[in-house]
């Protein structure tokens, strides 16, 4: 399945890499702080209810 | 019925979730086609070789690098003449991804040039004004993140956007101004003669498209942290405030 990359396998293979992980990176960081976000926002919103009865 | 309404953060967070998904789905639909199009099932070029691979890559993150930053200007010309909070969320929340698109296609770059030109890098116009860009793009984040007033925050980012377009356009238009360097022409062009040839081209606009929707996609969900990021000051300040009133 794998195409013969021939004499350039590591540049290609190489510049595939760096891309997935930068865009995996990418996305997985902007997933976790928006996940921490909503949690803190949810908490705040939590104690205001609580102080104001 | 105006668009500005659709600014409104309250009406924003109701459409653009609803929109997400769709997006995000399409955008992971195209990258996976495109990709797995372009790396498996495309020839070699004849002089290039496998290298050509490098392209359904290279170019869609230069295209987004490039445009990243130009819906970062409107944002921000938005913000300045209508002062619209969403928009200026906006541009704060697309530089980090308009940073990454850089960098991938300053990396992509170096790694097709070393065995096409037998260097990682040179000072050709082109490659100069996209590391300008990048430089531009860590400036822009460390602003934001500089100024505590998110309101100042905001004008001074703006400004420094209006600066930086200098660069985005010398990024895109820099090979035809000057006449020197390594790098090619454009890769995409309505000219049938100049533009790559077909077998190449189909993946590589199913990868521009999935680049596009994976930009789209992020810039919104970003967008939304930035808006519940600050209700969340609000409310703790709003909290604080009521707990020195006791």
């Amino acid at each position: 399945m794998m195409p013969d990359l021939g004499k350039y396998a590591t540049e290609v293979l190489t510049a595939y890499g760096a891309t997935l992980v930068l865009l995996g990176l990418l996305v997985a960081l902007t997933v976790w702080r928006g996940r921490r976000v909503r949690t803190q926002l949810e908490q705040a919103g939590r104690e205001e209810t609580q102080k104001n009865g | 019925m105006s668009i500005w309404k659709y600014a409104n953060p309250a009406l924003f967070m109701g459409w653009s979730g609803r929109v997400l998904p769709v997006v995000a789905a399409l955008s992971a639909l195209c990258l996976i086609t495109g990709i797995v199009w372009g790396f498996f099932f495309t020839p070699d070029d004849y002089r290039q070789g496998s290298t050509v691979k490098i392209i359904y890559l290279h170019v869609p993150s230069a295209m987004m690098a490039i445009n990243a930053w130009v819906m970062m200007l409107i944002a921000s010309l938005i913000w300045l003449i209508r002062r619209h909070h969403v928009s200026a969320l906006a541009a704060r929340a697309a530089a980090p991804v308009g940073m990454v698109m850089t960098l991938i296609a300053l990396a992509t770059g170096a790694i097709w040039g070393q065995p096409m030109w037998g260097t990682w890098w040179v000072w050709d116009p082109r490659l100069t004004s996209f590391l300008i860009l990048l430089l531009f793009y860590f400036g822009y984040i460390a602003l934001w993140a500089a100024i505590d007033d998110p309101d100042t925050a905001a004008d001074l980012t703006s400004i420094l956007c209006l600066v930086g377009s200098v660069f985005a356009v010398l990024s895109r238009y820099a090979v035809n101004f000057w006449n020197q360097g390594l790098h090619q022409g454009a890769s995409l062009s309505l000219d049938k003669k100049e533009n790559v040839s077909d077998v190449f081209w189909l993946p590589l606009l199913v990868c521009i498209a999935g680049f596009v929707l994976f930009f789209v996609a992020l810039v919104l969900a970003r967008t939304r942290t930035e808006i519940r990021l600050r209700r969340l000051h609000a409310l703790r300040l709003r909290l604080r405030m009521s707990e020195g009133v006791e």
